[in-house]
């Protein structure tokens, strides 16, 4: 087993009536926007030499930021255009939950600052956060995981597209209230990385303050396995994801330690690796590679550049379908925008011919052990995408390096951007430090969420749940949202709980998309269930009727399903059809017929009457038509 | 000692032997163990709340009650940031001189402390709106630091006569003014009339969001000014400000028709009974000319300087009786505006100390607090009789530019007659002959949806 070592950074969204710093709801939007506007952002220039490299990067691109909203859902406060509101104590008093829950130790006087964050995402320019808690801990298995902080902070606005001269921005998002949770670096394998993040999420849960759905948490991965470097991967959504992330960056970081030994091994060294670039436009005239003719007649050339010693190492793969020649690619794409890049280990294909290949190798003097990068694309581009290759050439005889990648959906990740440097903050003079007053410790303190033993005695003696499945539903991603159908909807517990542990699973198999079930759905629901105006019969036939169209409120999906319960004299009614309909079966059959009635009137009253009602029924009409039938013969 | 200064007893006793940016160690009660670089006291808040930078750049706050030990570790030095580079600007592109009034275009953050610093210099300003190296050769200087809201008529005074030898001695295209938002109507009001003749636009310019942060309006607010005072064909005194919700157009709006209409918004400045004079776009730094009579660029300066500051402005409200007036005229001043109702009324009994006020040779003028559309005393009893005891209508000026006005006609003559005949007459085009529709806002949000 590699060794590796992993710090967690979960971001949670909380379920706040209101926003952070605003009295806007806190809603994602699906409809269109209705205005839009259009800003830059800028930093005094004395000030660029000490922004993080990431943020100078994007800064230096001269973007415009194009800001949609909602006028009934975005405020001034978002757009910018009016001072913050006050810190919503509400969000505080989740943040004070979550932090005694994880064992911190709190501030006694809360101060929010402004974090530097120049691209776009935030109409200020910074992200407004607050530290609340530092120095707790988590238990998953039996090991102490030292959280360092808890902080409280809004989130940034959605980025909708991006093009070379703008990024549009949705307001919606920006300014709900976000929890970051930060452990410290000592997750020892891949496995524990997904405990943990479990462990935290099930408290995040257990307060209720919480919202749930894609996108509503995200988590951050700190990675590096001895002799390698921090790398931290970004926006992990599924938390499933989490193991096979880990798994597959340690395998990146092990295999690029290998290709840095295997360079040293061939005596490789820095000042071998030069920014050499040379035109071969020429090869290519005439070229079969489509890539290659539409960038030469478009006005660009073909540069190419010596990688000495590299040949075998670009090719070699580092994570699944990954390469050492994937990541220069990557870089090149991010700091030239190219898109014909090529390595020799993956020459001749995609039309470039093996003399042309040939002759790139003659023009640079490579010898057998050397490798180049070929780029199609105007001259000043492709030279850009050159050097960010040769510096990802150099980077790779050092091993790894540090930066920040993003999660694909496989467990692979991709070059994201340079890692971020120190943040940059300062105090937001606009809000009042808030003081943590031993009152309102002590009123959080007695608020606390019952402990997974309490609610695990509960569901089993009181909600009268069998104790597995009660064992489940404590460390359900669905706990709050089975406590509330519970306790305010009054609905039954083991319909529910059944319905959150088992009927949703099934349908997922079943290839259901689950997912789009929002909790307003299954809320609803459960609302009707207990109101008696749903039968548990309709529950899997309605969700599956949501999840395919979740647009429906659940009186619509009722409605177009034709399932809305049924009187029991109307239910007789038709079960006395339905043996009318089959009279001659059970004349011929006698008893034996009572399974194809049953099956018949089930079919029939399917979800519209209670399973039990309906056996009920059925047994004594059919009873009475045998009685019939017996007297009339 | 002094840098200790805004805690309490009980943190300055914790402090002992520290001071503020000594980096220190606290260990509170409960066992936590803080580490981290001693701030100021902020004004607000708890004054034994010790306000640490911790390393990962975050402040906090430590009860002084709750900390068990303190120990020094040793101390950093605040830094003001590198200094603007040294640029060399093309010697052939017009000049702007530019005058600080305690408004600030560039700040600087001191990450460490988190300390805003405002600078004033070209090489500063050049550092915050780079574009400016492509359009204008800068010189700057600070008149005045005082926040826009404790400037007084004799600041008004001392701008106008700097404006006209800074006309006089270096002849640049223009003036650009960097004012605080709150009064800055004003001040352009006071400027339009103090100022008769000068060569070239005096532009004031100011933002709604400081220019510590990366959104602030201040940079392009500025690069607009800059432009207006280069490209204007006019030489009045302007108000340069952001004309929608974007950093892409920008109104400049004359002086004496101008009003802060909004608390927080960038585009809070609107003309009153007009439209905007011209419109500057970005990036493209176009102008275009809005309104069509100007007062065109010159070559003379006429300053006529000085306002008489014994002038009020108050605003008739239902239950105002007529000892606010009274009182006034008592304490000697020289005018009143009344900010009336509708076409410019007050409660009829009032209209006996209007009377007494004129008697006593107290100029009085009647504006509506409407401020859109123009005083007419003549369709109401009650306006008939006010103009009767002496009260002058201020047509369809803003109270304030009419409050301006009157500051300045009284410093020329105490005379009631010639009071009343240069207060009615149009100076500076604060008075528009004619009311077009355009010039009322329309309530087109209430549709657009």
């Amino acid at each position: 087993m590699l060794k590796v070592k992993v710090g967690l950074e979960i971001h949670q969204m909380l379920d706040t009536k209101e926003k952070l710093f605003c009295a806007c709801p806190t809603v994602l939007r699906r409809e269109e926007p209705s205005v839009r506007f259009r800003r830059w952002l800028r930093l005094a220039r004395s000030e660029l030499g000490e922004l993080d490299p990431a943020a100078l990067f994007e800064y230096q691109k001269g973007k415009s930021y194009l800001y949609e909203h909602y006028e009934d859902s975005v405020c001034l406060v978002e757009m910018d255009e009016e001072p913050p509101h006050q810190l919503n104590p509400e969000a505080l008093e989740i943040a004070l939950t979550v932090c005694l829950m994880l064992n911190c130790k709190i501030v006694d006087e809360v101060q929010v600052m402004r974090k530097i964050v120049i691209d776009g995402s935030n109409t200020t320019g910074f992200q407004r956060t607050a530290l609340i808690g530092i120095d707790g801990y988590v238990e998953a298995r039996g090991r102490r995981i030292p959280i360092n902080t808890v902080c409280l902070e809004e989130d940034a606005a959605r980025k909708i597209s991006e093009s070379a001269k703008e990024v549009v921005y949705r307001l919606d998002r920006l300014g709900i209230p976000l929890i970051e949770i930060s452990t410290g670096p000592v997750i020892e394998s891949p496995e524990e990385a997904g405990l943990v993040a479990l462990r935290i999420g099930q408290l995040l849960r257990m307060t209720g303050g919480v919202k749930r759905g894609l996108g509503t948490i995200r988590q951050d991965l700190n990675i590096s396995v001895e002799g390698g470097a921090r790398v931290e991967v970004k926006g992990v959504q599924e938390l499933d994801l989490i193991p096979k992330i880990v798994e597959l960056e340690a395998k990146r970081q092990t295999s690029l330690l290998e290709i840095r030994d295997e360079l040293r091994k061939r005596g490789v060294t820095e000042d071998m690796i030069e920014l050499n670039v040379a035109d071969v436009t020429e090869v290519f005239e005439g070229t079969n590679s489509r890539v290659a003719k539409r960038a030469l007649e478009g006005g660009g050339v073909a540069l190419a550049a010596k990688l000495p010693a590299f040949a075998g190492l670009l090719g070699r793969e580092i994570q699944p379908g990954r390469r050492l020649g994937t990541e220069m690619a990557e870089r090149a794409r991010y700091y030239a925008e190219v898109g014909g890049i090529f390595h020799s280990d993956e020459l001749p294909a995609y039309g470039i011919a093996p003399d042309e290949v040939e002759k790139v190798r003659k023009l640079l003097n490579c010898d057998v052990m050397d490798a180049f990068v070929l780029v199609f694309e105007r001259e000043e581009r492709a030279i850009a995408a050159l050097k960010a290759v040769v510096e990802r050439a150099r980077e790779a005889l050092k091993g790894v390096p540090e930066e920040t990648r993003a999660a694909n959906p496989d467990g692979t990740t991709k070059f994201m951007r340079p890692m971020p440097g120190k943040a940059r903050m300062y105090p937001e003079t606009d809000i009042r430090p808030i003081s943590i007053t031993p009152e309102l410790l002590e009123r959080v303190r007695k608020a606390l969420p019952e402990p997974p033993e309490v609610k695990y005695e509960k569901f089993v003696k009181v909600y009268g749940l069998n104790p597995s499945l009660a064992k489940r539903m404590v460390s359900s991603y669905w706990l709050d949202l089975f406590e509330k159908a519970v306790e305010e909807l009054r609905a039954p517990p083991t319909v529910v709980a059944t319905t959150l542990e088992g009927t949703l699973v099934e349908l997922r198999r079943d290839g259901v998309p689950v997912p789009n079930l929002t909790d307003e759905h299954l809320l609803g629901l459960f609302k009707l269930l207990s109101k008696g105006l749903l039968v548990k019969e309709a529950i899997p036939i309605v969700l599956r009727h949501l999840a395919e169209n979740p647009s429906l409120s659940v009186e619509d999906a009722l409605r177009e399903l034709g399932v809305t319960p049924m009187s029991e004299e109307e239910a007789r009614e038709r079960i006395r059809s339905v043996l009318g309909s089959m009279s001659n079966v059970v004349r011929e059959r006698g008893v034996k017929a009572f399974g194809q009635v049953m099956g018949a009137a089930m079919k029939e009253l399917r979800g519209r009457v209670d399973g039990e009602v309906v056996s009920k029924l059925v047994k004594e009409e059919f009873e009475k038509l045998l009685k019939e039938q017996a007297s009339s013969s | 000692m002094g840098e200790l200064e805004g805690y309490g007893d009980l943190a300055l006793e914790v402090l002992e032997g520290v001071s503020v940016f000594d980096e220190i160690e606290v260990e509170r009660e409960d066992g936590a163990v803080l580490r981290g670089v001693l701030l100021p006291r902020p004004r607000y808040g708890d004054p034994d709340v010790l306000v640490l930078k911790l390393p990962n750049g975050y402040n906090i706050g430590v009860s002084a009650r709750r900390i068990k030990q303190l120990r020094r570790i040793g101390r950093v030095e605040p830094t003001r940031g590198a200094a603007a580079p040294q640029l060399s600007i093309k010697r052939s592109l017009p000049r702007i001189h530019l005058i600080g009034t305690g408004g600030t275009i560039a700040s600087r953050v001191d990450y460490l402390t988190g300390a805003v610093y405002p600078y004033f210099t070209a090489e500063e300003i050049y550092s915050m709106v780079p574009e400016l190296e492509e359009v204008a050769l800068l010189s700057c200087e600070t008149l005045l630091n005082v926040f826009s809201e404790d400037l007084t008529p004799s600041h008004w005074s001392k701008i106008a006569e700097r404006v006209a030898q800074v006309f006089e001695r270096e002849q640049p295209a223009g003036v650009v003014i960097a004012h605080g938002t709150d009064t800055m109507g004003y001040t352009a009001a006071a400027l339009a009339f103090a100022l008769r003749r000068i060569p070239g636009p005096v532009v004031l310019v100011g933002a709604q969001r400081s220019s510590d942060r990366p959104s602030s309006d201040a940079a392009t607010n500025m690069l607009a000014a800059a432009i207006a005072a280069i490209k204007a064909p006019f030489a009045e005194s302007v108000v340069v400000m952001h004309a929608g919700l974007d950093d892409t157009s920008f109104y400049v709006h004359r002086g004496v028709k101008v009003r802060k209409m909004h608390t927080s918004r960038r585009d809070a400045f609107r003309s009153v009974n007009a439209i905007p004079l011209a419109k500057v776009s970005l990036p493209d730094r176009s102008f275009h000319m809005l309104a069509r009579r100007y007062l065109p660029r010159s070559n003379e300066v006429t300053l006529e300087n000085g306002f008489d500051e014994k002038v009020a402005l108050l605003k008739f409200y239902p239950g105002m009786g007529p000892e606010v007036l009274e009182f006034l005229v008592d304490r000697g001043y020289h005018g009143v505006v009344i900010e009336g109702t509708g076409l410019g009324h007050v409660a009829t009994r009032l209209i006996p100390s209007v009377r007494r006020a004129v008697d006593e040779g107290v100029a009085v003028v009647i504006a509506s607090q409407c401020l859109w559309g123009r005083v007419n005393m003549n369709v109401y009893r009650t306006g008939v009789e006010l103009l009767k005891a002496g009260a002058m209508p201020a047509e369809d000026m803003l109270p304030e530019t009419a409050y301006v006005k009157l500051s300045w006609v009284l410093a020329r003559t105490r005379e009631l007659k010639e009071v009343k005949r240069i207060f009615s007459t149009n100076l500076a085009f604060e008075i528009e002959e004619r009311s077009e529709n355009r010039f009322y806002p329309p309530q087109s949000y209430i549709e657009r949806e």
